[in-house]
């Protein structure tokens, strides 16, 4: 009787399994309130136990037909759910969370039979999750109305969960889309459809209206469908970069909604004065949690050199005490790798580590003996790397951990940020102001300091760059299943009759080519070519530069060279550079109104209109500079949380043709006003952004933040400003080609960019107020600051 | 006996500690090593032999300290160690006050059992410095074979460590090689994890035996994340000094079964399964032997038993 002081103590599956009998082990999607499988298809997929390799059940392989069906049946709910008070939505989201906490246990082994995840894992993180999550949106579906005024549902809604969580991706998806008013058709992933079958019928338990909530089974192909049906509005996923990237091409120019949380490689820094111990148990949480088939896993460690010796000593032996074994063993740390697929993908990644010259360490005697059937990865650790090999770049999705070291803070943050993800980061210091340093300089939606792996309903979480773009939860969370409610139809605006308009004043005249803004100069068009701008009538109003791909390079270099100092620069101090252009447009306010009549030949009423609300976009900006710094949640524990709204970066603009002066001065304020750069295509009516050039000039703006250029086709200049430079964070095209509002969805994907696009409708800018609340959120992302504290 | 090694401040200053993240190791570390079913037996045992089973309370008297020690000898009724096929054992101290020492040795006489005394002017210690090591030498001339002594815990509040450092090194002069020297920091009074394991390796550094966290009679007493900063100390001298380790006591609060093997957890996760045995691992505790003792009978007897069928301390 000595030793061993921890035997293996398994969770009872009976109950799961029980169920899963009573099912015959045989699912059909759930459509309309009701099981069923409307194709009759018998294409089935086999679901597999990971960890065992056994049989668990077998679903349809959703086809079209399917999809259909259940796209219909979510119109028809729409009608009436779209139309329930936020009480009476409230009152259906809270007793879907009371009944998931009365099956919790359930919940918890089917996830783990399912996935491969530790039993723990599933019974302490994943369902708690889930039901803070409906419980969480059963709040913002009560006060909806006061929340997000003058906004409304989408509609249907088409949704795609992963296989790492997934019911707790269930929930991060259905709950914000019945608490907006929308309904839903989600599709589950083809190894893990378990809990979301368990799932319909708690929502036929508690008697939610039929077709509010369809669940597709299927695969790759069945999410295609979906994603490209129609009758959906919106579409929000969580899966791979690569995927991501196909349904952003499959919904370009369909004007659906997007988001997409996508994968990561976050970093994990552990600075000299951080409490080592518990930086130790922080990696471990952050990497092998879920055996590292985590979105937002800490996978690339950067601890600086001072101390890095000692935290490896201490990372290994910690290592070493890791039980990989059995999932449904309440004492194992690690369980088994989702699929086989998953396995071959790490298993390869690691030996590529190796052949890579990276140094490969794994504990001697981790794996338990339950571990002689499945897929099973001991924790791995590799040292000796740099940012040149493919296992500190590639998102490995498996519980593999490089290790790389700096030597003082800046160091850190540029390895960092050397990476084409931007999810999360995890950053350890006893020092306040070094972590929020560090904190404010990482790219990432989410920074846990001095903590890991933190989550919550009332917190924004979505990535950055290759890591998709969207947030869930919080109120971004929210506005994603919103839109405006209507607005009256602006009307094409009529131009006088050609007698009325003004003849541009013949003086002296001098032949004179105008020139882009790039860099804060004056530039000739690299191309040395001009072309004629002529007013209605045929009248020559003047000579402008052609831009080529050179033109639009420098500016977004320049663009990119400038933002670092202008997100730098204090609110105050760009609301006042805003003002300050403003009165410097303002001295020009005949000759600019005159130079608007004579390209559009609209009345001087008209173009007055134009250029006062062109004055008050920039004050209304102005007023926004210094504020949407963002939020404070409330979050469990002793935690402060804030969430702040940063800029994105260079946001490339093409402007609407029809207003040439407001559609520039718009968003151009919008834009920077929030701490963004932007280079900005003229429309088709240039003459007036030219207008702009010396104001931007002697209005303070520093050179680059403000980059404006006149190609001769803005279309075709700007599906090549949003395809094909990565340092454009995010394009804004208010042309109103709908072909080409899709091309640029389309070329987006080189780096996941952010679009916002008009889908051929024209946009309200007369009036600031209506567009606003969209265009605060276009022009920055969230960063998640997660500070826990106690002394 | 470990012995006192040279100050050093830089290692003293190098000590970060993040309570929420130890708050967080210590619940991960709960609910992630359950310990159960067949292990239960083996770590109760393991418990109760690691109990310095003690009373420290004004109305001691030589009655009251022999019954203690009866119950020190003989911990668990024979039945119940007989159905479960476990050789009788003891608990492994008996810790009391100066004046019933010698009582207590008397009372524990071939039986192994050691005695600890407490010491230093417990709790507070606020008493007349040059009195202390008189103190400690008069309990070991009494027969004590253990030495519970207090810190003056205002020069770690003042974060003097090289005073305090001073102090402890005092007492490990006046134990010599006759006495094992257990140093209670009184963490409830040092409240801050950070102050805790600055504590904890100047005691280290000073020769302590055995870092211990409380006196029972503060607000609060032994709790996880102070175990877990603790045992990080011990962790950490024993990379420097591998020959010489040092011992760990929790002290207070510790009341039932479920607490106890959280401990033995802890001690397991942090420093391995001979922190698990009384050499190095103590439980100070009354009323915790009681519900141990229960919990074997159940596992015995498959029934838990009312409290008059088990024998009182």
């Amino acid at each position: 009787m000595t030793t061993a002081v921890y035997t293996s103590d398994h969770e009872d599956a009976g109950s799961a399994l029980h169920w899963l009998a009573s099912h015959n082990d045989t699912f059909d999607h759930f459509i309309n309130g009701v099981f069923q499988t409307p194709s009759g298809t018998t294409d089935r997929i086999e679901v597999i136990n990971p960890a065992t390799g056994e049989r668990l059940a077998s679903i349809p392989r959703g086809t079209q037909a399917d999809v259909d069906a259940a796209v219909a049946s979510a119109s028809e709910a729409f009608k009436t759910w779209s139309q329930l008070s936020g009480f009476e939505r409230a009152l259906h989201l809270y007793a879907i969370a009371r009944a998931i906490r009365e099956n919790a246990r359930l919940f918890a082994v089917l996830e783990t039979l399912d996935n491969g995840k530790a039993i723990r894992e599933a019974r302490d993180a994943d369902v708690p999750l889930v039901v803070r999550h409906f419980e969480h949106h059963a709040g913002r579906a009560q006060t909806l109305g006061v929340d997000h005024p003058n906004h409304k549902p989408r509609g249907v809604v088409g949704q795609v969960i992963p296989w790492n969580f997934p019911f707790l991706m269930l929930a991060w998806k259905v709950a914000v889309a019945l608490a907006t008013g929308n309904t839903v058709v989600i599709k589950t992933a083809d190894s893990t459809p378990l809990t979301a079958m368990r799932f319909a019928e708690i929502l036929m338990e508690i008697g939610l209206p039929k077709g509010v909530v369809n669940i597709v089974n299927g695969d790759g192909s069945t999410g295609d469908a979906l994603v490209r049906h129609p009758g959906i509005a919106k579409v929000a996923f969580t899966g791979s970069t690569a995927v991501a990237c196909k349904i952003r091409t499959a919904t370009a120019g369909s004007g659906k909604a997007l988001t997409l949380e996508a994968g990561g490689k976050s970093p994990f820094i552990v600075c000299e004065d951080a409490d080592l111990d518990a930086a130790v148990e922080g990696i471990i949480d952050a990497i092998f949690f879920n055996k590292g088939e985590v979105c937002c896993a800490g996978s690339r460690a950067i601890v600086q050199e001072s101390v890095v010796e000692r935290f490896l000593a201490k990372l290994k032996r910690r290592m070493s005490r890791l039980r990989v074994g059995h999932p449904l063993d309440k004492t194992v740390d690690i369980g088994a790798m989702n699929s086989r697929a998953q396995f071959d993908k790490v298993t390869g990644l690691i030996a590529l580590g190796e052949q890579e010259g990276a140094t490969k360490w794994q504990p001697d005697s981790c794996l338990l003996e339950s571990c002689q059937c499945g897929l099973f990865i001991p924790p791995t650790l590799f040292t000796n790397v740099s940012p040149a090999h493919t296992i500190a770049r590639e998102e490995i999705f498996g519980p593999v951990l490089v290790i790389m070291t700096f030597r003082e803070v800046g160091e850190a943050v540029e390895l960092a940020n050397n990476t084409r993800y931007g999810l999360a980061a995890s950053v350890w210091s006893q020092t306040m102001d070094v972590a929020f340093d560090i904190a404010s300089r990482i790219e990432a939606g989410t920074v846990w300091i001095n903590c890991t792996n933190q989550f919550d309903a009332a917190v924004e979480f979505g990535g950055r760059r290759e890591s998709g773009w969207g947030s869930e939860g919080g109120d971004r969370g929210m506005l994603a299943y919103l839109t405006e409610v209507d607005q009256p139809p602006v009307e094409p605006r009529v131009p006088e009759p050609e007698d009325r308009v003004p003849e541009p004043v013949v003086g002296l005249t001098l032949h004179r080519t105008r020139r882009n803004l790039i860099g804060g100069a004056l530039k000739r068009p690299d191309g040395d070519r001009s072309y004629r701008i002529n007013g209605p009538g045929g009248v020559f109003l003047g000579n402008v530069g052609h831009v080529n791909r050179k033109d639009l390079r420098s500016a977004v270099e320049a663009a990119a060279k400038a933002f670092l100092g202008w997100r730098g620069k204090t609110g105050h101090n760009r609301a006042q550079i805003l003002r300050f252009f403003a009165e410097n447009l303002t001295d020009q306010r005949l000759d600019i109104i005159e130079r608007l009549r004579a390209q559009t030949g609209i009345s001087f009423e008209q173009a007055r209109q134009e250029f006062d609300a062109s004055v008050e976009a920039l004050f209304w900006n102005a007023a926004y500079a210094d504020r949407n710094a963002g939020t404070v949640s409330r979050v469990c524990g002793p935690m402060l949380v804030t969430t702040l709204s940063e800029p994105i970066g260079v946001i490339g603009v093409r402007a609407t043709d029809e207003l040439p002066l407001l559609g520039m001065v718009a968003p151009m304020a919008q834009a920077i006003a929030q701490g963004n750069t932007v280079v900005m295509l003229a429309g088709t009516r240039p003459i007036s952004a030219l207008d702009l050039v010396p104001i931007a000039q002697s209005s303070d703006l520093p050179g680059g933040v403000v980059n404006i250029l006149t190609p001769e086709a803005p279309d075709e200049a700007a599906v090549m400003l949003a395809g094909n430079y990565d340092e454009v964070g995010s394009f804004w095209y208010f042309g109103y080609d709908p072909d080409t509002s899709r091309r640029i969805e389309e070329v987006s994907i080189g780096n996941l960019k952010r679009t916002w696009v008009s889908d051929g409708r024209r946009l309200n800018w007369l009036d600031p107020s209506i567009l606003s609340a969209r265009a605060l959120a276009e022009a920055t992302h969230p960063k998640a600051i997660w500070v826990p504290f106690g002394a | 006996m470990r012995e006192t090694l040279a100050f050093d401040l830089g290692l003293i200053e190098s000590i970060h500690v993040n309570r929420r993240g130890v708050e967080q190791r210590a619940q991960s570390l709960v609910a992630r090593r359950p310990i159960k079913r067949g292990s239960q037996v083996r770590a109760h045992v393991d418990a109760i032999q690691c109990i310095d089973l003690t009373t420290l309370d004004g109305s001691d008297t030589p009655g009251r300290v022999d019954r203690l020690c009866q119950k020190a000898k003989r911990p668990v009724r024979p039945d119940i160690l007989e159905k479960l096929g476990i050789e009788p054992f003891t608990v492994g101290a008996v810790c009391v006050y100066h004046a019933q020492v010698a009582e207590a040795v008397a009372c524990l006489e071939k039986t192994g059992v050691p005695v600890a005394a407490v010491s230093t002017f417990f709790p507070d210690g606020q008493g007349p410095e040059e009195l202390k090591p008189q103190e400690i030498e008069a309990s070991i001339n009494a027969g004590a074979a253990e030495i519970d002594v207090v810190i003056s815990r205002a020069l770690a509040l003042q974060s003097n460590w090289k005073a305090l450092y001073d102090q402890i090194a005092g007492f490990r002069r006046a134990c010599g090689d006759r006495a094992k020297l257990k140093v209670i920091l009184g963490t409830g009074n040092l409240v801050r994890l950070e102050r805790i394991a600055k504590a904890s390796a100047t005691a280290i550094l000073a020769g302590a035996d055995v870092i211990k966290t409380s006196t029972g009679k503060e607000a609060t007493n032994a709790t996880l994340p102070i175990g877990l900063v603790m045992t990080d100390q011990i962790l950490r001298f024993l990379e420097i000094d591998p020959s010489h380790p040092v011992g760990f006591k929790p002290a207070g609060g510790i009341k039932t079964a479920k607490e106890a093997q959280a401990w033995m957890a802890l001690m397991h996760e942090q420093l391995g399964e001979d922190w698990t045995k009384p050499e190095r691992f103590r439980i100070g505790a009354s009323s915790l032997l009681g519900d141990l003792e229960r919990q074997l009978h159940h596992a015995a007897f498959g029934r838990y038993p009312a409290g008059h069928y088990l024998a009182i301390a």
